[in-house]
């Protein structure tokens, strides 16, 4: 049996982070994911933003990990090579009657300890020359920024191989091995792994991993699902983040222009109790549209080019802090119960903000625990950037094709994917083995055509470059494989 | 072969509407004719079009998509025309200016006298139609499989449920039928077919695949792959009828929900755009509003026949031929062409009634309903008649076309602008 | 036998006209709606229907794994079935010229299947 110091279960971005500031230190560590990429579950399907901290509630632990946070980001997205913007975000009021929630939202801001202002409806409308016109005020969070949630997730586990995790996809774990009250290990369903430490990452089944080592029965996970829309390029261009005011359950639907250069739009919130319904409907669409055209008239559904939907891990915590009536937190902790777990479930919004400090407050909660932590002499932050031609100008673009063709030949037309960024991805220190894990890591096929011209290109470029028949190549894993058969092999 | 640094006439694609653009260039006198296509062949989408019904108007031979596209190809490579294969243009400038790359070459830019854009279109798609459900794979329009099943040589599923009667949508059931897999349904949002009828006949009818019209896909359902889908009757506002719905179990859903044309090239260049067509505003040379930059075939509007691509690409070379040997024709008079009763819109937007002492001018359009009676299709000058020409019925599937002759130059010339109609008769 | 009338769609061209088609057992009395060639094709449709059929055979040594093929005339309807599974059984090599002939006289129908395009031969 293989023996690790720490296996961390999840490979989302609260796994993915944790497994980069684990692998600083001397220790054996593996992080397995049940999916076939990382990042495939809320970490790749969220508003995309680094939040400024002003909504959690004031003394939750999503309050305090958030204000911990978000200046991390500036450093770590260097660090990375992931783009990441500090672009500020505005709570909008429309018409007089939600003005006067902003001077409550500023005070709850100014408890978290976040900076703020309240600008009037003609700066807002001037920052913004698309936000409604009955804009009656805005609250501006100047630290909130914008990010590629799921370059995080890669960039960040992409470090910590390089720094000697280990990754294993599409494993699944099913249970414990444990002597007494201590863990000693876990099942899989690729065989068992010996270990000293469990990281719960899990996510949306975070609940049932505790649960596996018969501990915080009382503990749910009942995700939240949160549909997005994403819009033409070529239709709106917008640079800012809009949230409208918000209710009791959520931030509301936003509009902000991403890091990619297209507006997303949503979510919406909807509980349910099944943890793999991403889907879309005809109903959240109409919720959305609403709630986007309040904060943005002249947003239309006919620029829709891509829609999604996300499960948020909404856990039933109560908050630990004394006097604060909150039962949504953040479980970030050692558990008393069992040796060897540590805890961070019940990660909704604010959770890819939180990430860094989550995964920050692991290392403490290890150390507090009495483990020893050794420095790695060799420990290298920086993962470097691979190119991405569309980015460049004329210029490096010219270079980039002189060094290496294969950047010369676009296989995505929309977003100008080049075959050379495929390959470097099939075969990057994570490598994306299927059509979704390169569309996630280069953007192709998020364009207007949605992958139609592309997609028997890169199946062909997959099927070639790791050496399978093209009907073993897939769209997200097994079973979800594009082809079936040759068309001129003879059914049985 | 070697790039060089200027060419009269570089036409961007190498389907039916750019191989008769750089023809007719190169025919009428242009020097150094360029095309510069992505894929490593010439021959568009023709060339995975393998059912035959093309040429019928041009050859009078009724012939499948690569043989119609071969016999162009040929005559190109004839005449002289140079192609740079595999090649993607970045970017045009409003002077003709075209930054390409490709891996063999690398990334270059070259000047062109003129440029025809002749991208043609892309099919819409699933988030554009916005069909609710998961996303597992499965989901593909019905060009992708075509691809797939005739140049690749992959069927991309067993159990094919298609969304759209388009052309494609119902070309498409018959080749998956004869390559052995089952087409469940067809379903069609609208109240009447959206492609030609005789492809219903030899596509759909000749296979007993059933038709619903006034059905769209509810669901998608399936994690990883498609299992079925959820069909649901809609009523005239395209609203769900409770109650109608119905799961297909299924493992590919197809979509054959339009085509649009492809304008990104042209966006940058600063070409104006008619939101109606999303193709280039035209004149009846196919120019664009930037002079120089004229656009052929199903960049400008969705064609249902070829041969009237091929049309249009033979115009535009012959204007961007013309240009390279003139010079432009400054102060020449134009006349708005506008979309009258019954009429979606009509391509060119507007003409040069100088044009019309040399030869006709085809003005095509679509209704926007169709009309199964005779009807009158008109060429108003104000509220008087120009001329008129029947036809047996009029649909939204089928481009309606009247040309202007030669005989009409003096009323078109004294005209502020024409109105086309489609009436009953 | 009595006179019988029916509607046939014509797909001659692209109009797709529908054909009323008056009838005394095979003999077609009467075809209302129709062109010259609508009227031939009513007349071939009710007593011997035939299509053109394109379809692909594999091959060996060209830039794609199929080459596309097609009937040089209109082929009996009943038997496209057989037609195609002779066709799913066929392999031919490049180089391959447009028009050339992949089967001659295909099931001793007098008609022959023709390659829809050229293929080069590709090495490597």
């Amino acid at each position: 049996m293989k023996n690790y110091d720490i296996i961390i279960i999840g490979g989302g971005v609260i796994g993915c982070m944790t497994a980069r500031a684990l692998s600083r230190f001397d220790l054996k560590v593996l992080l397995i994911e049940q999916e076939s990429d990382i990042g495939m579950g809320a970490s790749s399907a969220n508003s995309a933003i680094i939040h400024a901290g002003h909504d959690p509630m004031p003394g939750s632990l999503k309050a305090e990990m958030n204000r911990i946070a978000n200046p991390m980001w500036d450093q770590i997205s260097t660090e990375l090579g992931i783009s990441f913007r500090r672009c500020g975000a505005y709570i909008v009021a429309i018409g007089e009657d939600e003005f006067g929630c902003l001077t409550a939202l500023k005070e709850r801001s100014d408890s978290n300890g976040v900076t703020s202002e309240i600008i009037s409806a003609e700066e807002m409308r001037r920052r913004e020359p698309l936000v409604n016109p009955a804009v009656s005020g805005a609250l501006f969070t100047p630290t909130a920024g914008m990010v590629d949630p799921f370059a995080a997730c890669v960039a960040s586990i992409e470090n910590a191989i390089q720094n000697g995790v280990e990754v294993l996809t599409e494993t699944a774990f099913t249970g414990f091995i444990m002597e007494g009250k201590t863990i000693t290990g876990i099942h899989t369903n690729q065989g068992d792994f010996a270990c000293r430490w469990v990281v719960n990452a899990a996510g949306t089944y975070s609940d049932e991993v505790m649960h596996a080592a018969e501990t915080c029965q009382d503990f749910k996970i009942t995700p939240r699902r949160g549909e997005y829309y994403l819009l033409d390029k070529a239709e709106i261009e917008m640079n800012n983040i809009l949230f409208p005011v918000p209710s009791a359950v959520s931030k509301g639907i936003l509009v902000l222009g991403s890091t990619h250069g297209n507006v997303l739009v949503g979510p919406n919130s909807q509980s349910t109790e099944d943890k793999e319904n991403k889907s879309v409907t005809s109903e959240g669409l109409a919720e959305i549209w609403q709630g986007a055209q309040k904060l943005v008239p002249s947003i239309s559904p006919r620029s829709v080019i891509a829609m999604f939907a996300g499960l948020r891990a909404t856990g039933n915590a109560a908050c630990l802090t004394p006097g604060v009536n909150y039962n949504n937190d953040f479980v970030i902790e050692r558990s008393v119960e069992v040796n060897g777990l540590i805890n961070l479930a019940g990660i909704e919004s604010p959770g890819l903000t939180a990430a860094p400090a989550i995964a920050q407050r692991v290392i403490e909660l290890l150390q507090d625990s009495g483990e020893t932590l050794i420095d790695k002499q060799n420990w290298n932050p920086i993962r470097p950037a691979r190119p991405h031609f569309n980015h460049m100008n004329r210029e490096e673009q010219a270079d980039l094709v002189a060094k290496d063709p294969r950047y010369g030949r676009i296989v995505c037309r929309c977003e100008m994917i080049t075959e050379g960024e495929i390959i470097a991805e099939i075969h990057a220190p994570l490598p994306a083995r299927t059509y979704d894990a390169i569309k996630r890591r280069t953007w192709l096929g998020t364009g207007r055509c949605l992958g139609s011209f592309d997609m028997p290109r890169v199946v062909d470029i997959l099927a070639h470059e790791l050496n399978l028949p093209a009907t073993a190549i897939s769209k997200k894993g097994a079973g979800s494989e594009f082809l079936q058969r040759q068309t001129k092999e003879v059914e049985a | 072969m070697t790039i060089k640094v200027r060419y009269d006439v570089v036409v961007i694609g190498s389907g039916p509407g750019g191989l008769a653009a750089a023809i007719a260039a190169k025919k009428n006198g242009a020097q150094d004719v360029l095309i510069i296509e992505r894929d490593i062949e010439p021959g568009g989408i023709l060339l995975q079009c393998i059912h035959n019904g093309f040429g019928v108007e041009v050859f009078k031979q009724d012939l499948p998509g690569p043989s119609y596209a071969q016999r162009f190809i040929n005559e190109a490579f004839q005449v002289g025309v140079e192609f740079l294969l595999d090649t993607m243009v970045l970017n045009i400038t409003r002077d003709h200016r075209i930054a390409a790359t490709s891996k063999r070459h690398g990334f270059f830019t070259i000047q062109a006298k003129a440029v025809v854009l002749a991208m043609g279109c892309r099919e819409r798609t699933r988030a554009q139609v916005r069909l609710p459900g998961t996303r597992p794979s499965g989901v593909f329009t019905a060009g992708t499989a075509q691809r797939w099943v005739n140049v690749e040589g992959y069927m991309p599923g067993k159990n094919f449920v298609i969304l759209g009667s388009g052309d494609i949508g119902m070309i498409m059931a018959r080749r998956l039928t004869f390559e052995g897999a089952k087409v469940e349904r067809v379903l069609e949002v609208m109240p009447y077919l959206s492609g030609l009828t005789r492809n219903y006949v030899q596509c759909l009818m000749d296979f007993d695949i059933e038709l619903q019209l006034k059905h769209t896909v509810k669901n998608i359902i399936g994690k990883n792959r498609v299992e079925a889908i959820e069909a649901v009757a809609v009523d005239d506002r395209w609203n769900y009828i409770p109650g109608t719905e119905e799961i297909i179990p299924c493992d590919t859903l197809l979509l054959s929900v339009g085509l649009i044309p492809e304008n990104e090239l042209s966006r940058q260049a600063g070409v104006l755009i008619d939101p109606v067509t999303a193709g280039p505003f035209v004149d009846d040379g196919f120019q664009t509003n930037i002079p120089g930059i004229y656009s052929a075939g199903n960049v400008v509007h969705v064609y249902d026949l070829v041969d009237w691509v091929t049309e249009a690409g033979l115009i535009a070379g012959r204007s961007a031929a013309r240009l390279v040997q003139k010079g432009p024709q400054l102060n020449s008079k134009t006349i708005p062409v506008k979309a009258g009763e019954n009429v979606r819109y009509v391509v060119p937007h507007n003409l040069n009634p100088d044009h019309l002492a040399e030869d006709d001018i085809r003005i095509q359009m679509r209704v926007r309903q169709p009309i199964e009676a005779p009807v009158w299709v008109e060429v108003r000058i104000g509220g008087n008649l120009l001329h008129r020409k029947a036809e047996p019925y009029a649909r939204p599937g089928e481009m309606v076309t009247i040309p202007l002759k030669p005989a009409h130059l003096d009323e078109v010339k004294a005209a502020s602008e024409l109105t086309v109609a489609i009436v009953k008769r | 036998m009595a006179k019988l009338s029916e509607n046939v769609i014509c797909v001659t061209c692209p109009k797709g006209c529908t054909l009323i088609v008056t009838r005394d057992g095979e003999t077609v009395i009467d075809v209302e709606n129709g062109c010259k060639r609508g009227k031939d094709y009513a007349q071939q449709e009710l007593i011997d229907p035939r299509r053109m059929v394109a379809s692909s055979v594999r091959l060996k040594g060209g830039l794609h794994p199929l080459l596309p093929v097609y009937t040089s005339v209109p082929f009996p309807k009943p038997r496209i079935p057989e037609l195609l599974a002779l066709l799913r059984k066929i392999e031919i090599s490049t180089p391959v010229t447009l028009d050339q002939i992949v089967l001659e006289n295909v099931l001793d129908t007098g008609i022959n299947i023709h390659a829809s395009r050229e293929m080069k031969v590709v090495t490597g």
